[in-house]
């Protein structure tokens, strides 16, 4: 693990030597039970106001810290603290008040939103405290902020595309006004130009509302664009932590250099000319400038 | 619903409507006495007396259809209502609750579903006397685990998506999520296997009745004049044909209305 | 390309389906050993497209038009299903997706490899089947292929399942292999390599490739041509460094510039805003007429409700009445 930053406070969510482990029962005729290791030993910690990516490929356990940083699952040791406080243990009342802290985006569009629930009910769910009326229209508050029409609110979920349902999840997400939102792949399901727009709205909100970012992906150039801080992980494990620029250009750990390797843009693609190993024709035009960039 | 109706929640409609209709007309006005035994008017063909003609003990048979198809609505309504009643929060507590409760829960729900349903309605009926009552109760017992596997299933997808998630994370709890995103998404299910149910308690009361465990003789039941009319298949072929189209339309029809349900209450499913 | 064989050919290929053409007009033409990508994004009718090659088409989606295959006598549009079984797996095959569910759980990976032989008489016997089955395991460059061979489905990670897919769509070298988005599943340190292996396995076979994708990384590295797809027609075709890089169709355009996740900041350090194309893709049967992007264009006018001729210049073509021009165009 490379250079933790410099704080002067104590940190937002702070995460310490987490495990996580279950036991899978193994195939019938089998006897015994695997123990899987989804998160081993998880040091971290995010400082308010911070946007902090967490990127690794399947099975590496981003998905997991997610759960266990909102709330779903309890760690098997370790602690996880938000605000201080400790997220699992305490009175049922506590844990919810604290949750409700913590926010989460999903990355299915199609399974993040009850497709029998009108779009205002939606969003109107995570608050608890209000009056029917107060709640609605704090939902068609949240609405315009997300940049949908009001009379989305009558509407379902299934009558919308997918950029525009990922919409509602995050106006779910920010109606109880969290101090952190958790967003576990939101734009991996979505169109490219679909993506952009999310992405943009993501970072507009995340600065309206002076909120911390928890942003979990397998695609480290979307990490590099909204993040501030990225940490790599591999098989439940920190590989590498550190200012996202830095890991991006000069990454210390042979895992990060191997996914920054295997995942290059467009831009470095077309940059890299015709001779590039995988490309191997010779016929190519050479594009000279990348003008479509300026 | 601002919806249209589809045909065949119309078509449902009508027959259940029907034999509802016969049902109720029959308390005040039949063709003749259903119970009337006239045996020298036994075996008659249709006409203008007896309009679908009379079976071996000169009984009127319009008048049995009508009075019988009382006992059709109340034990398939009953039974298939215990099992959904029943059967259907077992199964959403058993795949909401922790695992220890899941599993004793459905090893009963197993031990219930392995049980012979001939021998608890036996059972039953040695307690209680034989009967429509304990014959329903009977029946809707043994289609209890078929609910609370169903309810089971749904409530298992339900509770894996993504939007239970964000409720729990919203700091909604088990109860809520049952109420407001489980039900909803499995109400279409438990509608559909109503109308099952009913199909499979209206034949088992024949099964029963015929054993004498069921509605008792002379109260006229579709499944008895079934069973009845098998031993005279060559003699009077018809006799098979009316209690047979009248629980094959009932059945129709129900499946039709619980499709039809289904459907209207779907909101992803528009009809313009 | 003079003198090499031309394996596929699609003309006037339209796909027709509840009252709405999904597919338009789509030309497309593939010579041995050519790799070309399709893409666009979710709804623009790539995959039907592809779907409509192998005669894979929906209940209730019919195709017409002409599609040519190299060693086929007859039309593959309308063609009945003896003759499209008969040309699946032979002279033309496909990969999907979704690794996880491309394989019978039930049935060990050696017999399935195997079966795809047998099914088209190349190979006779079981046992020679299997022999070969094993070496093609190895070609797809899958450790200890023996053993593979004898394992099920469940064992298998996704990358090396779908190795196994791609082995059981080259066992019979077909003219044309088809891939749509067959690595979008796949973890990303495995997708280079399956990406890898996919080109060299057309170029030592002297197969054509049309390669699916919604990834403009990808397209760039794996194919050498590229056909880009909006609202069920083909709007801009070329090589694809010099589409993606001086791209002619206002789509296209947006398209390159919204997966560009590195804008540069016009104040060093300040995060930019990534830039979209406005508005959403339009649902199935709302297409209206004329060109299907006018609602979305900013160089949209009035003679875009006609819809675009093809133009093509030299190895380029665009179906656009205001093509972006770029100074380094001729």
């Amino acid at each position: 693990m490379t250079d933790p930053l410099e704080r002067t406070e104590a940190p937002l969510i702070d995460v310490r030597a987490v495990c996580r482990t279950y036991s899978r029962s193994r195939l019938p005729l089998r006897r015994g039970t695997r123990t899987v290791h989804a998160l081993r030993d998880l040091t971290m910690s995010v400082p308010e106001g911070e946007r902090f990516g967490v990127v690794g490929e399947s099975g590496c356990g981003k998905s997991t810290l997610l759960r266990l940083l909102s709330g779903l699952e309890a760690p098997s040791s370790g602690s996880i603290r938000v605000a201080g406080r400790e997220i699992a243990g305490g009175s049922p009342r506590q844990m919810r008040l604290l949750r409700q802290q913590m926010q989460v985006v999903f990355q299915d569009p199609r399974s993040s939103l009850d497709p029998r629930m009108r779009v205002r009910d939606i969003i109107a769910e995570p608050l608890l405290e209000h009056s029917r009326a107060a709640a609605r229209s704090m939902a068609g508050e949240m609405l315009e902020a997300v940049g949908l029409p009001p009379s989305a609110g009558d509407r379902y979920p299934h009558q919308f595309s997918g950029g525009e349902r990922q919409r509602i999840s995050i106006a779910r997400a920010l109606v109880s006004r969290p101090r952190v939102l958790l967003a576990d792949e939101p734009v991996s399901a979505l169109d490219v130009s679909v993506r952009a727009q999310i992405l943009n709205l993501l970072a507009d909100v995340v600065e309206r509302y002076d909120l911390t970012l928890v942003f979990v992906s397998h695609d480290l150039s979307v990490v590099r664009w909204i993040c501030d801080t990225v940490a790599v992980m591999n098989r439940g494990q920190l590989v590498e932590i550190g200012p996202v620029e830095r890991v991006y250009r000069a990454p210390q750990a042979n895992y990060t250099q191997a996914l920054i390797a295997a995942s290059p843009s467009l831009r470095s693609v077309l940059a890299a000319g015709p001779d590039d190993p995988v490309a191997r024709s010779s016929d190519d035009a050479d594009p000279e400038d990348l003008e479509v960039f300026r | 619903m601002t919806r249209r109706p589809s045909p065949g929640l119309i078509v449902g409609a009508v027959l259940v409507a029907g034999v509802v209709f016969t049902a109720l007309l029959s308390f005040v006005w039949t063709p003749y006495d259903a119970t009337e035994v006239q045996v020298a008017d036994r075996l008659l063909s249709p006409g203008a007396h007896h309009w679908l003609g009379t079976d071996r003990l000169g009984r009127d048979v319009v008048s049995q259809l009508m009075v019988g198809s009382r006992t059709t609505l109340t034990v398939g309504l009953v039974a298939s209502g215990i099992g959904a009643v029943l059967g259907t929060p077992i199964g959403v507590l058993a795949s909401m609750g922790p695992r220890w409760l899941d599993r004793t829960v459905m090893l009963g729900n197993d031990l219930l579903l392995a049980f012979p349903g001939l021998l608890l309605a036996a059972m039953l009926a040695a307690v209680y006397g034989a009967g429509t009552g304990p014959a329903m109760v009977a029946i809707g017992l043994s289609t209890l685990p078929s609910f609370a596997r169903l309810a089971r299933a749904g409530t298992m997808q339900v509770v894996t998506t993504d939007y239970v998630r964000a409720a729990l994370v919203a700091g909604r709890g088990s109860w809520w999520n049952a109420r407001r995103h489980v039900w909803p998404n499995i109400a279409g299910l438990v509608t559909v296997q109503i109308s099952l149910s009913f199909a499979i308690a209206v034949v088992a009361e024949a099964g029963l009745s015929y054993l004498g465990l069921g509605t008792a003789p002379p109260t006229p039941s579709w499944g008895r004049m079934l069973q009845d009319s098998q031993e005279l298949i060559s003699a009077a072929p018809l006799l098979v044909l009316w209690p047979a189209a009248a629980i094959a339309l009932a059945v129709l029809g129900l499946n039709l209305l619980g499709d039809g349900l289904r459907d209207l209450f779907d909101p992803r499913l528009e009809r313009r | 390309m003079t003198g090499a064989e031309t394996m596929l050919r699609v003309e006037g290929l339209d796909v027709l389906g509840a009252g709405a053409t999904l597919v338009r007009g789509m030309e497309l033409a593939l010579t041995a050993g050519e790799r070309v990508a399709l893409i666009g994004e979710s709804g623009c009718g790539k995959s039907l497209s592809a779907l409509a090659l192998l005669g894979l088409l929906p209940e209730g989606l019919t195709a017409s038009g002409s599609i040519r295959l190299v060693g086929v006598e007859h039309d593959l549009v309308g063609a009945g299903e003896r003759q499209m079984s008969a040309i699946r797996g032979r002279r033309i095959a496909m990969v999907f997706q979704e690794p996880m569910t491309a394989l019978n759980p039930t049935m060990r990976i050696g017999r399935q490899v195997a079966e795809a032989f047998r099914i088209h008489g190349r190979v006779r016997g079981r046992r020679a089947a299997q022999a070969a089955a094993i070496e093609l395991l190895e070609r797809v460059r899958l450790p200890e292929p023996g053993r593979i061979a004898g394992a099920y489905p469940h064992e298998l990670s996704g990358g090396q399942r779908q190795r196994v897919v791609l082995a059981i769509a080259l066992s019979n070298r077909p003219a044309v292999l088809v891939c749509d988005e067959p690595t979008t599943a796949l973890d990303v340190t495995v997708q280079a390599q399956m990406l890898g292996l996919i080109t060299d396995s057309v170029t030592e076979t002297n197969a054509a490739l049309l390669f699916i994708t919604h990834d403009l990384a990808v397209a760039a590295t794996a194919c050498r041509r590229v056909l880009v797809m909006y609202g069920g027609r083909v709007v801009e075709a070329g090589p694809v460094r010099v589409v993606l890089s001086r791209p002619r169709h206002p789509y296209t355009l947006g398209l390159v510039a919204a997966s560009d996740l590195e804008p540069l900041a016009s104040r060093p350090g300040r995060r930019t805003r990534l830039t979209t194309i406005a508005g959403t893709v339009p649902a199935f049967g709302d297409r209206a007429t004329g060109c299907a992007f006018r609602t979305r264009c900013p160089s949209a006018s009035s003679v875009c409700e006609t819809d675009p001729a093809w133009s093509q210049t030299g190895d380029r073509g665009v179906a656009c009445w205001h093509p972006v021009r770029a100074a380094s165009d001729d």
